[in-house]
């Protein structure tokens, strides 16, 4: 992040280097239950972004003392393919692969009722084929996906988004360009039905008053793509008449 | 996993619960108090830079070694800062030799962001020949006693040892780089500190304490620069946050950030 600041990031008629407006996300596309061998998946192409996710389980744990008595081990690995960045990324786990592991998980886990299957594990894998800024939001939403085609209980659909700071204008969803040549990146995951904020980080420097605004308008961006989730399950799922249950969906964004 | 290292003894995770609500803590510090805080530079004299860091019983050794190298192709006129953490055995009975687990990797990575985000280091000023060399600084933390809050404790004993050491004074002939005598200062710009907070029930605690840990739902730390920007931030452990305690994280954190950098800084 925030290397220099000379080229321009958003320009005189306030559009960004893609053309978008400042509360505008990339173009998402999401499958529900892409995999035929896991037990739940999901692909979603966020921008650029090409991620699955696959989930197994509940099943036995390997190795086996890791069990728990009282729930289930929840385990997570977020990896990104030796083509999916610019220069080619090394096939063992970076740090910053564990890092986001870890982070994803923790994320993810208060969605699940854990408690429904001791001494059972549930293991996710997000491979990211390809990358633009952001797979940490795409993966999470697509794993809550996952977990949902897996027919794991879940207490909410968790769904990610990231607002950040550009050319000194705090922006909605940052790419790749905007995330390494930005002033900050706020990454942002959320169970929208409670409003309990699941994962929070933020690299950058933003002042307390534009790191609220951020948060509130990566928020915001969480409900569009919430909208987008649902869809992409009803599409998987949805007896013929689906229409019944549609409440107040004002917008439901690209494809 | 981290959780199921330390084995809380359930009826003091219950009892700290009970306190919480009644604003007090097992250890009678408010609910926004720091344990107590020492620091010390400058005891490792082959470290470049080096600092001891108590927080309570909470005890983290962080050295400073300034080498040379090659830049990234990506910033070829700017020095290389490294972080690393470890969290060495005799720590904790939950430490184990081997190689890094997600929980050092998590902690040298917040620390690394704190002070990378808020330009504490000079970058710019640790090229020697664009492209071809430049310093490397490596920033090692080292647990030796975990208490509890390694994030605050970590980010403060390497901004300690940064803003203390010392390198060799140097020029650069002919695309060399050549020693003189002299020793400087790092190009030290700005100062991030982290702030942890621990939320119980609906509560937001300051700096939790290993105890305090173990009873936690969840917690998120701050960086705050000298400025009172923020520089980083990172919810960690299984749990939720209300974007109304977020907020109200980040004023705590800027308050708690200028107290660390009066007590600290000005001791210096």
């Amino acid at each position: 992040m925030s290397k220099t600041k000379s080229e321009k990031l958003i320009n005189e008629k306030g559009l960004r280097v893609d053309g978008r407006k400042f509360d505008e996300l990339r173009p998402i596309k999401i499958e529900v239950g892409t995999l035929e061998r896991a037990n739940g998946s999901a692909y979603i192409e966020w921008g650029k972004n090409k991620i699955l996710a696959a989930v197994y389980g509940p099943r036995e744990v390997h190795p086996r003392h890791l069990a728990l008595p009282d729930r289930t081990l929840f385990r997570c690995r977020y990896h990104m393919a030796p083509f999916s960045t610019e220069e080619r990324k090394n096939p063992a786990p970076s740090r910053r692969e564990i890092e986001l592991s870890k982070v994803i998980r923790e994320a993810v886990e208060p969605s699940i009722f854990t408690e429904l299957f001791p001494r059972t594990g549930i293991d996710v894998f997000i491979e990211v084929l390809e990358s633009e800024g952001g797979t940490r939001c795409a993966g999470i939403t697509a794993t809550s996906l996952a977990l949902a085609d897996a027919g794991i209980p879940l207490k909410d659909l968790i769904v990610a988004c990231a607002a950040g700071k550009v050319d000194g204008q705090i922006v909605l969803d940052l790419d790749e360009v905007e995330d390494q040549k930005g002033q900050a990146d706020l990454p942002v995951a959320i169970s929208l039905r409670t409003g309990e904020i699941t994962l929070l980080q933020m690299d950058g420097i933003m002042s307390a008053e534009e790191y609220e605004k951020a948060l509130n308008l990566a928020i915001e961006g969480c409900g569009r793509v919430h909208e987008m989730q649902r869809e992409a399950l009803k599409k998987k799922y949805a007896m013929e008449e689906e229409g019944a249950e549609k409440e107040g969906e004002d917008e439901v964004t690209s494809e | 996993m981290s959780d199921s290292y330390e084995v809380p003894i359930s009826i003091k995770m219950k009892r700290i619960g009970e306190l919480i609500v009644q604003d007090k803590r097992l250890d009678g510090r408010g609910l926004l108090d720091y344990r107590e805080i020492k620091v010390e530079t400058g005891m490792i004299e082959k470290a470049n830079g080096s600092a001891l860091v108590s927080l309570g019983n909470t005890k983290i050794l962080t050295g400073v070694k300034v080498e040379t190298g090659t830049p990234f192709p990506d910033t070829p006129e700017e020095g290389v800062l490294t972080v690393n953490a470890e969290l060495v055995p005799l720590a904790s009975p939950s430490f184990e030799a081997g190689p890094p687990r997600e929980e050092s990797i998590e902690l040298a990575r917040v620390v690394d962001r704190g002070i990378r985000e808020s330009k504490a280091l000079d970058s710019k000023k640790l090229c020697i020949v664009p492209g071809k060399l430049v310093f490397i600084v490596f920033v090692d933390i080292y647990v030796l006693d975990h208490d509890g809050n390694l994030f605050d404790a970590s980010a403060l004993a390497s901004m300690l040892a940064l803003t203390t050491a010392k390198m060799r004074e140097f020029e650069v002939k002919d695309g060399a780089i050549v020693y003189k005598d002299g020793f400087v200062p790092l190009p030290i710009n700005n100062h991030a500190f982290e702030v942890t907070m621990a939320k119980i029930g609906d509560k937001l605690i300051v700096d939790p304490s290993l105890e305090e840990e173990s009873a936690v739902d969840t917690q998120i730390t701050i960086a705050v620069d000298d400025e009172g920007n923020i520089c980083a931030t990172q919810k960690s452990k299984i749990g939720v946050f209300k974007p109304t305690e977020i907020v109200e994280a980040v004023k705590i954190a800027q308050t708690k950030a200028a107290e660390i950098r009066e007590k600290v800084l000005g001791g210096l």
